[in-house]
């Protein structure tokens, strides 16, 4: 059976079903992010101290990450528009800086998540590390699971382009609100976890 | 597609290029300001009303949110009215304070 509206949109949304289908996940995902955003402001709130973010945390590698996330925003969003004006070898030009940029970021990550551990820092240590550790997990997850998606769509997913064009600049649409949404959700943790 | 298509996509790529650019220089004020010598309450709320601006500008340009359709956008506010509900839950304990 052929999946409906991919990419005529339906009459009563107006919307093809994968967008609308991305924004329904996406408000699960505030949701879920919203929870222990709301969990920390408790923790924060009810301790006797807390540590200053920028005394544990490196501030310049988060900054150079959030640098990094940012501009593999506007290169997915460029391959997106690579892809309206029918170039296919500049989407995979944009894509690859996108896919790389996710890659640089874990990097980052681990450099960061290794210097903890080697300092005998742990989530068990304090309320702080804690949050700091299932935050940026949780987020780290979420860069994983929209690199999976670009490296497909980067390589076998691709070749629906000849196929239906049409669909395939959709798909690349939805994956991207996913991706900006990965961002947007940094821009958050940035200042909450290492600067405040 | 059209030349006209074509066009209007040219134009977007531009307003993309100068969103990226704000958010870059967003992020070095956000990064400068912790810097100052700021109260709490004010550096809190100094870099959440930056990190609010940065995050509308993603999601009203990269996420096309300021000409999208009303489906989607009725399903954001409803998202956003129940992520104030959770984002206030712990106000309550305030209400229910230990007294020693």
């Amino acid at each position: 059976m052929e999946i409906p509206y991919t990419v005529s949109p339906r009459q009563d949304t107006g919307l093809h079903n994968a967008k609308l289908g991305i924004w329904l996940f996406l408000a699960s995902e505030v949701m879920l992010f919203g929870a222990l955003f709301s969990s920390y402001i408790l923790l924060r709130v009810g301790a006797t101290e807390w540590p200053q973010g920028s005394d544990i945390l490196s501030v310049p590698l988060a900054t150079f990450n959030t640098v990094v996330l940012i501009t593999s925003s506007i290169t997915m969003v460029m391959s997106w528009a690579a892809l309206q004006m029918n170039d296919f070898k500049k989407y995979r030009l944009y894509m690859g800086a996108t896919f790389a940029a996710g890659v640089i970021f874990l990097i980052v990550k681990t450099i960061e998540y290794s210097d903890k551990f080697s300092h005998g820092l742990f989530p068990s240590n304090n309320t702080f590390l804690a949050i700091y550790f299932c935050l940026t997990g949780l987020h780290g997850l979420h860069v994983i699971g929209g690199m999976i998606v670009n490296g497909y769509f980067l390589g076998p997913g691709s070749k629906m382009w000849k196929t239906e064009p049409e669909r395939f600049a959709n798909r690349i649409e939805v994956a991207g609100l996913y991706w900006h949404f990965v961002d947007l959700v940094w821009i958050f943790l940035f200042p909450i976890l290492y600067l405040l | 597609m059209s030349d006209t298509h074509t066009d209007e996509v040219k134009k977007h790529v531009k307003v993309y290029v100068n969103v990226f650019l704000a958010l870059m220089v967003l992020t070095v004020v956000t990064v400068a300001v912790s810097y100052l010598d700021l109260s709490i309450p004010a550096a809190i709320g100094l870099a959440l009303i930056v990190a609010t601006i940065k995050s509308s500008l993603v999601a009203g340009f990269f996420m096309h949110l300021i000409h999208e359709k009303q489906a989607i956008i009725a399903t954001l506010i409803l998202t956003v009215v129940f992520f104030l509900v959770l984002i206030f839950v712990p106000l309550f304990t305030e209400t229910d304070k230990v007294t020693y």
